[in-house]
This record gives structure tokens, sequence and C-alpha cells, in this order.
């Protein structure tokens, strides 16, 4: 303490200062030194693209015959974006399997962690593990094992059903199918979105029930005890106590089923061989999108395209949010 | 009724309600765990056993054929080897970079903090597909199409990543230690590269997880930037047998399970970490 004061009052020599001006221009630009690596990566990759993209929106553009084929069409992608009957048919795609995947996953997430927390730790290390397992696993190859079970001729799926409908027990339920079997789970435009569907459903459900199981340890035992000395059945206090309590839960896992479903891109692509079967019903924005760029080389519609999903998901963005968003933060 | 019966048909109510909960369970892991042993079980059969097979779960003798018949389709170890380069070079490298960037959130004040923040979280909500067609123009422009670094350079900084670390800066290192490192003369670097970032260990763990499993499972950005063959990764080469006529199934699912066999090895022996690691952006 003492030594310091000598110091601060002592006369600041010339090379002192300057010293302690470089330190002081040192103290000012570390921090920008350590994000520099994230000033470079993010404007390269994500600023200056956007603003790029902008300028390709209102251009056609062939991507194979290099920059120089760029013309200026003004408006014509968007218009064409906005009337083209495929855009909006995928985005009804992409809403309708977002919702059949979505909704069963948080309905089976939340009975299966409840159930999961009333267990022995040792139980539910073991069956917690199983269920995240698809979600580790790339999206490819359980398409890819999927696609193989729904094979029309060989897979399990059609034979289990053959084989059901001709077993004694089961054989009348399944007699109003029985002409069309065996089912062409991928190549039906009826069916390719149930398909599809059921495997988003299967790689999240173990996701989202990890979440709701971390949920359920943040309640307090004492309000279960609470409820259970005020005569609540199990029920009862799952509806009443869990529930409620499991709001900001719930409201964060939905609104990553959402952000993750507006992306869906692997499970239909390789369901449908890269957009070869079920063209109508099995394709998502993110395959459009992919279809636009890549196969058909329009780089310019597909930028428009961008934009305008752009503008439609921020749409749907804010509504959610201004619906649920402060109700799920917890009234914040 | 007398006493006792009542407690019985209670007890047998509790039973019931036990052994459903139970079912569910069961029946649920048996959901999960099942397209697993399927194709592995599809991996020891060719076409002409796995058509006339109807329901079994018999182990075929056809493996050894399925593997040459793999290695006759795909590059695989080629692909394999890709996959593990991209993923553990991507991941060291997203290490330092957001560790270096979450620091200096964590522990300097600065003009513009507050403002990078801002971008972060908004680059956060912004879905990955509307950045698909500028990332790739982006790529191309600077010459890096069909090269590995397009595949993992852009995913280094990853927002989420930086700011777990700028938690776990936070929570984990005492600004004394800083402070200390500081009066002995060592340089800023040396304070972040030898004080700091030992400590960050835990929090860099969980985003290695993440980042490894992001890269090693990634389909849609490899499949437009990689186009030669020697350059795909495993899981385009994967999608690449669709088309073939014919396709040898049993050793698409040979392949299908090798592949996913380095995720679930790390999976076994350290699930606790991967759950919390994958879900730490939701529960914390």
């Amino acid at each position: 303490m003492n030594s310091e004061t000598v110091i601060s009052q002592a006369p600041v020599s010339a090379p002192a200062q300057k010293a302690e001006q470089r330190n002081h221009f040192k103290e000012k630009f570390t921090p920008y030194g350590f994000l520099m690596p994230y000033f470079i990566i993010y404007g390269v990759f994500g600023i200056f693209p956007v603003f790029f993209m902008i300028y390709l929106s209102f251009h056609l553009w062939n991507p194979v015959e290099g920059l120089g084929s760029m013309e200026f069409v003004g408006l014509e992608n968007y218009v064409l974006g906005l009337t083209d009957p495929t855009l909006w048919q995928t985005m009804w795609n992409t809403l309708v399997m977002a919702i059949l995947s979505g909704v069963p996953q948080h309905l089976f997430a939340l009975p299966l962690a409840y159930f999961l927390v009333m267990l022995g730790s040792r139980a539910r290390h073991w069956l917690t593990t199983a269920y995240f397992l698809p979600y580790i696993t790339s999206t490819v190859a359980v398409s890819m094992i999927f696609y193989v079970m729904y094979s029309k001729d060989s897979g399990i799926f059609n034979a289990v059903l053959l084989y059901l409908s001709e077993a004694p027990l089961t054989a009348w339920i399944l007699s109003g199918i029985k002409e069309s079997l065996p089912l062409g789970w991928v190549q039906e435009n009826s069916l390719i979105r149930y398909s599809v569907s059921f495997v988003v459903w299967w790689k999240y459900v173990g996701f989202n029930t990890v979440i709701y199981t971390a949920g359920l340890a943040t309640i307090s035992q004492d309000l279960y005890e609470a409820a259970k000395i005020d005569g609540a059945n199990n029920w009862q206090r799952f509806r009443h106590v869990s529930l409620p309590l499991l709001q900001p839960f719930i409201f964060f896992g939905v609104t990553l089923t959402i952000i993750g479903n507006m992306n869906l891109f692997d499970e239909p692509f390789v369901l449908t061989v890269g957009g070869q079967f079920a063209q109508t019903n099995g394709k998502t924005i993110s395959n459009y999108l992919y279809q636009v760029a890549w196969q058909w080389l329009d780089m310019g519609s597909a930028a428009a395209i961008s934009w305008i999903l752009f503008v439609v998901i921020g749409i749907f963005t804010a509504i959610y949010f201004y619906l649920f968003g402060r109700k799920g933060l917890g009234g914040e | 009724m007398t006493q006792s019966q009542a407690t019985f048909i209670v007890n047998l109510y509790h039973k019931a309600g036990k052994l459903v909960v139970y079912i569910f369970l069961g029946l649920f892991a048996f959901i999960t765990i099942f397209p697993f042993v399927w194709s592995a079980i599809l991996a020891t059969h060719d076409r002409s056993t796995m058509f006339a097979r109807g329901i079994s779960f018999a182990l075929g003798d056809k493996i050894a054929q399925n593997y040459s018949n793999l290695l006759e389709l795909m590059d695989f170890w080629t692909g394999m080897l890709n996959s593990l380069s991209i993923s553990v070079i991507g991941t060291s490298f997203s290490l330092i970079f957001c560790s270096m960037a979450g620091y200096a959130l964590a522990t300097y004040k600065f003009k513009g903090r507050n403002a990078i923040f801002g971008v972060m979280v908004g680059s956060m909500m912004i879905p990955p597909i509307l950045t698909l067609i500028p990332y790739y123009m982006v790529i191309s422009t600077l010459g890096l199409a069909n090269t590995h670094l397009a595949v993992w350079l852009p995913f280094t900084i990853n927002p989420f990543g930086i700011f777990l670390i700028r938690q776990y800066v936070v929570a984990s290192v005492p600004k004394d230690i800083l402070e200390a490192s500081k009066l002995d003369g060592a340089s800023e670097w040396r304070t972040y590269w030898q004080i700091v970032l030992p400590l960050l260990r835990p929090g860099l763990a969980t985003l290695a997880i993440v980042q490894f499993v992001f890269l090693w499972n990634n389909f849609l950005n490899p499949l437009v930037v990689l186009n030669s063959p020697e350059k795909m990764v495993i899981t385009q080469m994967l999608r690449g047998v669709q088309g073939v006529p014919n396709t040898p199934w049993g050793a698409v699912m040979l392949g299908t399970t090798i592949s996913i066999l380095p995720l679930i090895a790390i999976y076994m022996t350290a699930s606790k970490q991967m759950i919390s690691g994958l879900t730490s952006g939701a529960v914390k």
C-alpha cells in the first residue's frame, strides 16, 4: 500500500510514460484481438453474404458459368418466387410435417420424463442413454436405415403388416388395407409425410425427454408432498404441479422443435431419394431451395426464395413469441 | 370388505399402474433401439436372403461378402477418414476461437461489446437454411469449393459455444488469478493460454462434444460444396448409393452401421457428459 502511493507520487519519466501509453493501447485493443477470429469468420461467412444475397436476388446467375455470367433482372426473381405454386406447396409440406412430428414428440416426451424421474437412478440412467441414442446418430444414417425398413418389397414395416393381416387375431383390423399391401411408404404421395414425420419423431423424442427430465428435477419434492396431502392423485399432481412449473422448459423445447423443423432437409431428402419419390408432398422448403439452386442452377431465384422465406419465418416467429414468449419465459 | 382386502386392492392398483409405466418405458426403449439392431442384422444378409426372410431376427453369414461389396461400391474408408479429419480439425479450431471470443466477452469491458452480443443472439435466430446460398457463394468466390476447409471453418465460431465459454469464464475463472498473472508480467495471450484455458476444461469438453457431433453428422454443407469422390464425407457417400441400380442393401447397411459406431462408442463411455453437453443450451 505504502510503496504504491510512493510510485504514484513520483514524477513520471518519459520512457515510463511511453510504456504507460503502450499499456493503455494494449488494454484497449486486447479484447478485439481475442475476438479477431470471430470478426473475420463472421464477417466473411455471416455479414458479407447477406448483402451479397440482396444483390444476387435481383440477378440471374448460373454458378457453373462463374461470376461474370450474372445478369440483372430486377424484381423478376421475386415475382417468380411469389407466384410459384411449388414454393407455397413446399412451405405447406414443411408445416404439416413439423406438426405431425413435433406435436407427438412433446406428447411422448412429457410422460416419458415424468415416469423416468419416478425410477431409481440406475434404471433411469440406462433408459435415458437408450432414448438419447438417436439424437447423436447422423440423420443420414438413420434415414438410410428407415429407408430400408420402409422398403416396399422387403421392408420390415410391410412384412409386419402382411403378417398381421393374415394372423387370425388381427386380420379383421387390417382387412381394410389388405388389398393395398405392401404399402409404398416412401413412394406414395399420401404416405410420405407420415413416413418422414415418424423418423423425425423417433429421432428427437429422446432429446425432449432429457430436457423435461432436467426440468422435473428442478421441481421441489415438497410441492408434490403438499399436493399429496391435499389429496391430489398422480394425474392431478402431473397436471397441476409439474405441468405449470415445466412451462419454461416446454417453451424452450417447442422453440427448438420449430427451428429444427423449419430446417428439415436430410430426412425427406434421403427418404425420397433426393426428391425422386413423392415429389409433391414430400418436399420441404429446404429441399426445394436446394433443388432450385443446385439442380436447376438458378441461384438468383434461390436467393429471392430465401428472402421470401426470411420474411415468412420472421412473421411466424414474431407471432409465436408474441403469443407464447411472455408466458413461456415465466411472465418476465 | 375387510381392511386387508382393501389394502390388497389398493396394492394391486398401484402394481398395475407401475406395470403400465414399465411397459410404456420399455416399449419406447425397444422402438428406439430396434432400427440400430435391425441395421446390424441386415448387414449380415445379402439381397437374396433379405427378400426371402419375412420377419426373422436370425443373423446371416454374408458379412464378408457385404464388406467387399461395400468397398466396391464406395471409397468407404476415405469417407470415414475425411469425416474424422474434418470433425477433429474443426472441433479443435472452434475450441480455440470460441474460447478466445468468450474469454474476451467475459473479462474485458470495451466499446461495442453489447453490439457484438446483439449480433450473436440475432445470428442464432436465423435458420441455417437461409444462409445456405450465401454460404455457397462465399465459398466459391474464395475458391474454397471442394475443400474440407469450407466444411469446417465457417462453423468454428458457434455463437452458442461462445456464450457457453463466456458463462464458464464468469463462473470459474477468478479475477484475482488474472490480476496476479498480469502482475507477474505474463502477456495477455499467455494469461489466456496458460491460466485460463486449463480452468475451462469442463466447458471446453462440452463444446467439443457439441461440435464433434455436429461436424461428424453434417450432411447439407458437404453436399453443396464437396463434389469429388476423394473429398466426400461418409454421410454423402452413404446417401450416394441410393441411386445405384440393384443396390446391395446388405453392404449399405454394413457401411451405415460402421459409420455410426465411432459416435456410439464415444457415447457408451461418456453418455452422461454427452447428454448434458448436447442439452446444455436448453437446460442451463
